[in-house]
């Protein structure tokens, strides 16, 4: 059971995209979108609270596992995340992942919470902050176009090592 | 642990060239456009002076630190709101990088906003702001329309009338 009281808002990224609150649940939610903006990972959801929650890569095996615990469409989809298809990366507590979805005007206000509870290294955070705006730019323009990019992208600097080290260390458990 | 000074770092990715994207941020004219009627102004030479405007009304005043086409651009940024007027002006960068993977081109954009006192009101007006600029100046270069005004012609008329009493 996840304890949601312990976890910190660590990392957010907000766009505002041309769309309905509708259509980006979908993209977010829908394996045929996630794989053309998320790195080509598909997304493989069931859909209530506490269901389970994976992305995949286009051979099946899962990168993300985890659970939902919230799913309010068209306004709020929240899961557990713990990457288990990055070596020794699935050792690292599970971090939570929020979506927020709001009308803007004519456009929508995505907003994505990354949270943790521990003292993450600023060397694993820069891992999802390199991340999350290639995802999350290139979600809206497979909204707004229909034509993603290809965003190719390498862990950055120090973050393998970084997270080798908290594996072996364990800062959370003291 | 010592408190880190306030920063602000925005990342896009747009289907474009580094010379549009530059061209956007530097043009009064294109700027109007995602800008939500807002534009910059400015001969951009280094040491110049830089200014946000409406109409004829100045939001914002600066002057430009760095322009280096089409890669790097820098300039202070100071509001000339009431409620904000007192603090001294933080200062905004914008680097563009070309990358490949898409027909039209890719642009990686990084705006970093920094040097703000401890708990300023800019910094939390601009973390609002640059996500609603930037993502309108993708929508424009990628679909030809930015995003609409989020805000009402009244919300406008009252930030002006503060810019100029």
């Amino acid at each position: 059971m996840t304890d949601i009281s312990q976890f910190r808002p660590k990392t957010v990224y907000v766009t505002y995209i041309a769309s309905t609150p509708e259509k980006v649940w979908q993209a977010l939610t829908e394996a045929e979108f996630s794989r053309q903006y998320f790195f080509g990972f598909t997304i493989d959801v069931e859909p209530k609270a506490g269901g389970q929650f994976y992305y995949r890569y286009p051979d099946g095996r899962v990168h993300v596992s985890g659970k939902v615990l919230e799913w309010s469409p068209p306004h709020r989809f929240v899961c557990t995340w713990i990457v288990e298809g990055m070596e020794d990366f699935g050792e690292l507590p599970e971090c939570i992942v929020a979506y927020d979805i709001e009308q803007a005007g004519d456009a929508v206000k995505l907003t994505m919470t990354e949270s943790h509870s521990w003292e993450v290294p600023e060397e694993i955070m820069a891992g999802g902050r390199s991340g999350w705006p290639a995802i999350l730019s290139n979600l809206k323009s497979v909204l707004e176009t229909g034509r993603p990019m290809t965003i190719r992208m390498a862990p950055p600097e120090g973050f393998m090592e970084a997270v080798k080290r908290a594996v072996s260390e364990k800062p959370w458990q003291r | 642990m010592t408190a880190r000074k306030p920063k602000f770092v925005y990342v896009t990715y747009i289907a474009s060239t580094v010379d549009k994207v530059f061209e956007a941020l530097t043009d009064a004219s294109i700027s109007r456009q995602f800008w939500f009627g807002f534009h910059v102004e400015s001969d951009w030479k280094p040491g110049s002076p830089f200014a946000l405007k409406r109409g004829d009304t100045t939001m914002d005043s600066g002057v430009v630190l760095l322009c280096e086409p089409p890669h790097r651009l820098s300039y202070t940024w100071h509001p000339e709101y009431e409620s904000m007027r007192h603090e001294r002006p933080s200062r905004v960068l914008f680097e563009l990088e070309q990358l490949k993977g898409h027909v039209k081109g890719q642009v990686k954009l990084t705006v970093t906003h920094d040097d703000f006192d401890d708990d300023s009101k800019v910094f939390e007006s601009i973390s609002g702001g640059w996500p609603l600029v930037l993502s309108s100046l993708k929508s424009m270069l990628e679909t030809g329309s930015a995003l609409e005004p989020t805000f009402s012609e009244e919300d406008i008329r009252k930030i002006e009338a503060i810019c100029t009493q």
